[in-house]
């Protein structure tokens, strides 16, 4: 029968909570160990990523390679350590734009507000309307393949979602009495938004880009895999995913390795933004779901 | 309701317009000088004279408005060019491969709102109890599930090991399964926790409780008060999943040899055809603009407020 | 429908608060006779409503019925034979009481459904109930969606609704609150006649003593979840015996000396 009616359970007792819930504290691990192995990869790396051994091609898991190898010998352990650099390096590069970006588009409207703001929203309004992956095509379209360039395409494609928020948060406190007062003090507009504006933003700036990162990893990974971002030598997930392709029906455990490290990086990052957006920042729901 | 709609229908003009716009200055004001790309893909050597000819003969010496305006005269005209690399014409190539992409990305629409709706309903029905766990579960391997590897995954499981699906190519019905649940897994998982929290949310209105108190029936109740309203945020939704099927879609036709626009489009990407580049996008921005069309027209159609409020400002 | 008494006996409310729980409702006994109008009243949060959503078993989530036993002539009944059958219920605040995207027509044949009547006659008793709630212009009405109508309005159609289904017992849940006073007088107007007409006995759930010595034949005191002092509406007037039920009525004296029930007794 429907439990609609019933009882929701009763909250559990207020108490000392701990700032993150254990699954909170279990993908903060699991995140921190997947940033030290993109960190200290290619001093963990058992073998040289791209060192190739024609001579043991296509290898099952052994005592040398732990995972085996590939098609052209080269150990499938040490290309994933070096493709977690990949992959989190650009992320990483790619959130700082979107957030510089965003801060600086969505500061400057809600600031300046008027017709500046009205153009810029506008603007924001049509990469809101789109969906990322076919903006981020696009952009790929016309700056070129390569990952600088997948990077900026994603940036570009995401920086609407994050200047609207910061416009939304600046344009309601721009009238508060501490902004005009500070403002009569003589104090300058680009201080102000310095020391009172962007402090206010930043709560919900780390939700949503903590959510995001799982996101951009699937879109640089995604690109990487159409072809259109890194290219072949270069060890990176989705680069390995297109390479093991071809032997999908002969040597599946080519494509299992690299997807699986995507699938537990992209959950890891999800899992801490749902964890950090709870105790951040409990409205914010589903309203960022591309 | 029709005046509603021609309003909105004529809002897409202006919209289209600017997309138009932004999808033309864009290619043309980027890093690269399509001269140089159309002498490349042409296979003739980049000689300052061969330079030359190619901007006059692409009309790249005009002024970059009347440059758009030619182009938008002649897209209305269903003229999108040429394409740099095949010289075939860009829009009769494309509309080859679109049905491909469309069927797909219909099918995993389908799949993602008759799977969701159902598990999102189990779940809120039996909040914090083991569905409502089970579809947690789901719904957080599909949001971390890159779509690519759950292809090669089913791919690994149905064909290889078990045999009961074809790998690749389009033909049967039995061709669209793997690729189109890949696409669909995401957003039908997203979609199950959001039906799931509206239902909630809807169930502790009063108004449901008033209908209760004039004895209308549990059953009643739930489908005709709570998930009758809490269908709205997922019309809403589906607009947005539109875009994201639509650009899993792109992604997954290369796993399975699907031959829908995707691979024409990364490969005219990878090429910088921009005449390609550029029908590609409009085309799908044209696809996802009146995908959101019907979109806010069936909301209007399931919201009284939404409707009565817009025919009153005729 | 011949139930001519409804008695609620023992009910009880429970919730989880701070990891312990918590009596809201304590073993309250109500018995409503057919054409009188019994007023429970009390502080905001004594559980007033809270008798009124246990004894039909609608209760708020968090909270959940520990004991009590619902009576019709003599007959223990469920919640849910008891819903709209045999108690009808009036909300406060209707705006929101309806469902926002189903029309009043949506709303009326829905109730008559849910008590198992056929279509024939549906349209003919929509009409006579909507019309006896003073709600004129029928077809135009049972078009509208809650969005389109006045709070006084949408309160007819509750009545209206309440009447169709020819319960004999009506739940009024503070059924005046947030109208304006023109409004409020009419409605209670109607509640009068309706009680007399159709003999209904209501149960009338109020902080508002004014509208106890307007409407009420006896009256059940609430404080912290039990009944404190039950009795006609005069001794309960003239002779307060528990201190808040004293404190209810100097209250109201002081605001309207007037209006006192000595006044229509005479």
């Amino acid at each position: 029968m429907s439990d609609l009616a019933l009882p929701e359970k009763p909250a559990a007792a207020s108490g000392r909570r701990p700032w993150l819930s254990l699954t909170g504290r279990f993908a903060l691990a699991l995140a921190a160990t997947i940033i030290a192995v993109a960190v200290f990869g290619p001093w963990l790396t058992p073998h040289d990523p791209n060192a190739m051994d024609l001579t043991a091609r296509l290898d099952g898991p052994s005592a040398a390679h732990w995972l085996g190898t590939d098609h052209l010998g080269r150990d499938i352990l040490s290309r994933l350590f070096v493709g977690a650099r990949v992959s989190l390096g650009s992320v990483a590069v790619t959130l700082s734009l979107i957030l510089a970006l965003g801060i600086g588009i969505g500061g400057a409207a809600g600031f300046l507000g008027g017709r500046t703001d009205q153009v810029i929203m506008r603007c924001a309004d049509v990469f809101l309307t789109f969906p990322t992956l076919v903006l981020a095509l696009f952009m790929v379209g016309m700056l070129g393949t390569g990952l600088v360039n997948v990077v900026i395409a994603i940036a570009l494609s995401h920086w609407a979602w994050y200047a609207r928020i910061v416009r939304g948060i600046v344009l309601s406190l721009k009238h508060r009495d501490f902004i005009l007062a500070s403002r009569l003090a003589g104090t300058g507009r680009l201080r102000i938004f310095w020391t009172h504006l962007l402090p206010a933003t930043m709560s919900q700036l780390v939700v949503l880009a903590t959510l995001d990162i799982g996101h951009i990893m699937l879109h640089v990974s995604g690109l990487s895999f159409l072809g259109l971002g890194i290219a072949a030598p270069t060890a990176e997930w989705g680069v390995m995913l297109n390479d093991a392709r071809q032997f999908v029906w002969t040597e599946p455990h080519l494509m299992i390795w690299p997807g699986l490290a995507l699938f537990i990086s992209v959950m890891a990052f999800n899992l801490l933004g749902d964890a950090i957006r709870d105790r951040l920042d409990p409205h914010l729901r589903m309203e960022h779901a591309h | 309701m029709a005046g509603f709609i021609v309003r909105r229908v004529l809002l897409l003009v202006p919209m289209l317009l600017v997309a138009s716009l932004i999808i033309f200055l864009l290619l043309r004001l980027g890093p690269s000088d399509p001269a140089m790309d159309y002498l490349r893909l042409s296979k003739l050597p980049p000689t300052p004279e061969a330079l030359e000819e190619a901007r006059l003969f692409l009309g790249l010496d005009r002024p970059i408005a009347v440059q758009y305006l030619d182009w938008l005269w002649r897209a209305l005209h269903l003229d999108f060019g040429v394409s740099y690399a095949t010289r075939r014409p860009v829009l009769p190539d494309l509309l080859l491969f679109l049905p491909a992409t469309l069927q797909l990305a219909g099918l995993a629409l389908m799949l993602t709102l008759g799977i969701s709706v159902p598990l999102g309903m189990w779940a809120a029905r039996h909040r914090d109890r083991l569905p409502d766990q089970i579809v947690r579960l789901v719904a957080f391997i599909g949001v971390s599930m890159p779509n690519f590897w759950l292809g090669f995954l089913m791919v690994l499981l149905f064909s290889i090991e078990l045999g009961w699906l074809p790998a690749m190519g389009r033909g049967s019905w039995m061709h669209m399964i793997m690729p189109a649940s890949a696409i669909a897994f995401m957003s039908l998982a997203i979609n199950a926790r959001l039906l799931r929290a509206s239902m909630l949310e809807v169930a502790g209105q009063r108004h449901v409780v008033y209908a209760r108190l004039r004895g209308v029936p549990e059953k009643t109740v739930e489908r005709s008060h709570v998930l009758r309203n809490a269908l709205l945020p997922i019309i809403t939704a589906t607009g947005m999943h539109v875009g994201e099927l639509i650009g899993g879609t792109l992604i997954i036709e290369s796993i399975f040899g699907w031959p829908g626009v995707g691979r024409y489009a990364v490969s005219a990407i990878f090429n910088r055809d921009y005449p390609v580049i550029q029908c590609f996008t409009l085309l799908m921005v044209g696809i996802f603009v009146l995908c959101n069309l019907l979109v806010d027209i069936a909301y209007a159609y399931a919201d009284p407020r939404i409707r009565l409020s817009a025919e009153g400002v005729e | 429908m011949t139930s001519r008494c409804l008695e609620i006996s023992g009910l009880t409310v429970r919730t989880m608060c701070d990891g312990r729980e918590r009596e809201l409702v304590s073993g309250v006994d109500l018995a409503l006779e057919g054409g009188e109008v019994l007023a429970l009243v009390g502080a905001s949060g004594s559980g007033k409503s809270m008798t009124c959503a246990a004894a039909l078993d609608v209760l708020p989530p968090g909270t959940w019925r520990a004991g009590g036993t619902v009576e019709l002539d003599g007959q223990v009944r469920t919640a849910r034979e008891v819903r709209g059958a045999y108690v009808a219920t009036i909300l406060q605040n209707p705006r929101s009481a309806f469902n926002p995207v189903r029309t009043m027509r949506s709303h009326a044949h829905e109730t008559l459904r849910a008590l198992g009547m056929g279509r024939s006659g549906r349209n003919a008793r929509v009409e006579a109930a909507m019309i006896d709630a003073g709600l004129e212009d029928v077809p135009r009405i049972l078009a509208l969606h809650p969005f389109e109508m006045s709070g006084g309005m949408l309160q007819r159609m509750m009545v209206a609704l309440a009447l169709m289904s020819e319960a004999p017992f009506l739940f009024a849940d503070e059924p005046t609150t947030d109208l304006d006073l023109i409004v409020q007088r009419e409605i209670l107007d109607l509640l009068e006649r309706l009680k007399k007409t159709r003999g209904l006995g209501i149960l009338l759930v109020t902080h508002d003593m004014g509208v106890v010595a307007r409407l009420a034949d006896r009256v059940a005191v609430m404080d912290a979840g039990r009944i404190v002092e039950t009795g006609p509406v005069m001794d309960v007037f003239h002779r307060p015996a528990h201190p808040t039920t004293r404190r209810l009525v100097d209250a109201h004296l002081s605001l309207y000396p007037t209006l006192s029930p000595a006044e229509p007794a005479t």
